[in-house]
């Protein structure tokens, strides 16, 4: 009797799956936890409900770093996803590899999906590009470095959002400090305060055009403009002008949240969070300010986030499955619903436009500072970079620039000693690719 | 007396064979694998491969970070080691002398035992909480501007504090089973020659307990070095930053959190023999001074 049972419901099982045989299924790993996951989810459930062909199935691997790890493992043991999203400074290594990832414009154009590079937001082109400007990568959660401010802190303080950083050490931050706010935080030193420093003020970062003509490269960061914007804030933090909560991310954005700290420098990305959070104070948001002792033309700064890789090794029916998906994904109606959802950027101009004409933008001007911020007029620097072991390289910049914070080490010590390891590790990395 | 012995070779061999192979498969055979790619430079998806010789094991060297961080794991299993230990043999001596209810004394000293240690490391993250933290509250109270996360040495201090806190139960143990197997009439005679409780522990409790002591001794250096992992992962809360670290964190860091193979290959490379040396102290230097009963 029980063998009957087993046996029936094998053979039901058997034929549900032959019945959706016809489907080819393709699986995405991808780095997007809690809220943001529940929206990467529902965009897959509409891919698949949207035609009968192809079914996507996402999975969350954990943080970027793991994403790509993993990643990396199941590609050498052959049992890797058809999707793979690696964040920024992963891009080197995948792109790096390659034979490991199928370029997107190549995908996109063997499958008779039309691709035109120039439909995307000028910050998002170049990115995940090659040193021939071709699209590797998929840009899929785009974000930029913008600052969030507290509207209550900044009006009972008399003042308006920073500018320049000469406006933020004369006028703002000693008038939120007497109205007793903690001025500033911010959440990531690397990406906000170097990567995009760099950019903003359209300074060199790397030898070889950022690191994209070649991996002989070296990290320009021993540079005076970023040293004494480092001076700068460590005489802040001193001052009592801006505060230092660690590395992690969320340790620093919290203190702004509870509505201690009265602007906080995060992600375009964070958006979404912030509105679902219910602060208790109105806040919106600026472009990251710049030193007009630097430039008085500062330049768009590029996408940080992450982009969608189609890995290579998959069958041609996957492929084309691969790219219907890459195509949902970039359609105006999809592109508005993640932006809306999350606040990141919408990666092409017709996205964006259906989020202006819907009156998004009205609603909340802060969601549109990070896209005004990556169309700023470009300059020879602000593409991005592409430097191998940039993970480490990252690693050492936060251990040094902590080290500067809390007093261990100078600005001088700390930059010499951050090029002298990044540079010994793009030395490495190299090799790697010899 | 007669020796009991198999028959044939083959017997022995096949009994033995399960255990070979496990240790041949999950221990010789990565050992070996690190050992070589140790000597390559990789690119992560597995394309390119450049052999390097031993540059991999000289950049370790040349790089002042990796001092460092080695400097802070002998420093850190030092603390560790010592704290845990003393700790837990005066807890397991107050614990012996306890008549009435010493199974309940007992059992609440070893409850920490079944905690694991990333659960350990998150216990130590609501403590020493940047804001609302009682012990960052309590150090506060001192004067001393403790940031777990911010300061090296607030962390630091965080990361000995769990370490030791999780290792005491099982030092406890030992120490109390080693205590209870001290006869009733060495302790008695020595009662008759010293009245001082001090001087008997000294003279002739703690000699008698060596054996347990120097066992724990080797089972907590290699606590310290290694099984501390989860704590430390937990207490950095994903961001290395300028928290300090042990050697084998530092092996995850590069191998898993920055793809360098080489690099972390050559880096356990190092600790193998770190194990290797610690091993044979164990069994040549100090098995040999002390005395068993």
């Amino acid at each position: 009797m029980k063998f009957l049972q087993i046996a029936a419901t094998t053979a039901a099982f058997g034929l549900t799956t032959t019945a959706t045989f016809a489907e080819t299924n393709i699986t995405f790993w991808h780095a997007m936890g809690g809220q943001l996951g529940e929206t990467v989810n529902q965009m897959a459930e509409d891919f698949n409900a949207s035609q009968d062909d192809y079914k996507i199935t996402p999975v969350y691997k954990g943080s970027y770093e793991e994403t790509l790890t993993a990643g990396i493992a199941s590609f050498r043991a052959g049992e890797h996803p058809n999707i793979i999203q690696v964040f920024d400074a992963g891009a080197a290594t995948v792109i790096g590899a390659k034979g490991a990832t199928i370029p997107v414009a190549d995908l996109l154009a063997d499958n008779g999906i039309d691709f035109d590079i120039n439909d995307y937001i000028t910050g998002v082109r170049y990115f995940y590009a090659d040193s021939d400007d071709k699209m590797i990568g998929m840009p899929f959660n785009s974000s930029t470095p913008i600052m969030y401010y507290n509207i209550d802190a900044l009006e009972k303080a008399g003042v308006t959002p920073p500018k320049t950083w000469e406006e933020f050490a004369s006028v703002t931050a000693p008038a939120l400090k007497e109205a007793g706010y903690i001025p500033l935080s911010q959440s990531h030193l690397p990406w906000i305060f170097t990567e995009n420093f760099f950019s903003r003020h359209n300074l060199q970062f790397a030898s070889n055009n950022n690191g994209y003509d070649s991996t002989d490269t070296k990290i320009l960061i021993d540079n005076p403009a970023i040293k004494a914007h480092f001076t700068a804030l460590s005489d802040w933090k001193e001052q009592g002008l801006f505060e230092w909560y660690g590395t992690g991310w969320g340790d620093n954005a919290k203190p702004f949240e509870e509505g201690q700290v009265a602007m906080w420098l995060g992600s375009s990305g964070s958006f979404g969070g912030l509105i679902q959070k219910d602060l208790g104070f109105e806040f919106s948001a600026t472009m990251l300010p710049y030193w007009e002792a630097v430039t008085t033309e500062p330049t768009q700064t590029f996408i940080g986030g992450a982009a969608l890789f189609a890995m290579s090794g998959k069958s041609a029916e996957e492929n084309k499955a691969t790219a219907e998906f890459f195509k949902f994904l970039t359609a105006p109606e999809t592109q508005y619903f993640w932006h809306k959802e999350t606040g990141y950027v919408p990666i092409t101009t017709a996205a964006y436009e259906a989020a202006a004409s819907d009156g998004h933008y009205e609603r909340f001007p802060a969601a549109e500072v990070g896209i005004k911020q990556l169309t700023l007029p470009a300059g020879d620097h602000t593409k991005g970079y592409r430097m191998g072991f940039y993970v480490q390289i990252r690693d050492i910049m936060n251990r040094e620039y902590g080290r500067i914070l809390t007093g261990e080490s100078d600005v001088d010590a700390a930059f010499k000693a951050i090029e002298t390891e990044a540079n010994a590790l793009l030395a490495r990395f190299a090799k790697t690719q010899g | 007396m007669k020796r009991a012995g198999f028959t044939t070779v083959w017997l022995p061999v096949a009994l033995l064979l399960p255990q070979l192979m496990i240790i041949a498969i999950f221990f010789y055979w990565p050992a070996g694998w690190a050992l070589q790619s140790s000597f390559y430079l990789q690119d992560p998806f597995g394309f390119g491969s450049t052999f390097v010789g031993v540059d991999n094991y000289t950049d370790l060297t040349n790089n002042g970070e990796y001092m460092r961080i080695a400097w802070f794991t002998v420093v850190y299993s030092a603390l560790v080691t010592f704290f845990s230990l003393s700790i837990a043999l005066l807890l397991a001596v107050k614990a012996d002398n306890v008549i009435r209810g010493a199974k309940s004394y007992r059992t609440l000293l070893m409850w920490v035992y079944a905690i694991a240690p990333p659960v350990a490391g998150f216990l130590g993250i609501l403590f020493f909480d940047q804001r609302n933290g009682p012990l960052t509250v309590f150090f506060q109270t001192f004067g001393w501007d403790f940031k777990l996360g911010v300061n090296y040495n607030s962390t630091a201090t965080a990361m000995v504090m769990v370490a030791v806190w999780k290792q005491i139960p099982v030092n406890f143990i030992f120490f109390l089973s080693g205590l209870q197997s001290i006869p009733r009439a060495v302790r008695e005679a020595a009662m008759i020659d010293n009245r001082s409780a001090t001087g008997r522990f000294w003279q002739v409790t703690f000699p008698l307990l060596a054996p347990t002591a120097f066992f724990l001794l080797i089972i907590n250096i290699t606590y310290a070095l290694f099984d501390t992992f989860g704590i430390i992962d937990a207490l950095m809360k994903g961001e290395p930053g300028n928290n300090p670290m042990t050697l084998v964190y530092k092996v995850y860091l590069d191998g898993f959190r920055g793809n360098d193979l080489g690099g972390s290959s050559a880096q356990s490379v190092i600790l193998m023999v770190l194990v290797l040396l610690l091993t044979v102290f164990q069994f040549r230097l100090i098995e040999r001074r002390i005395h068993y009963t």
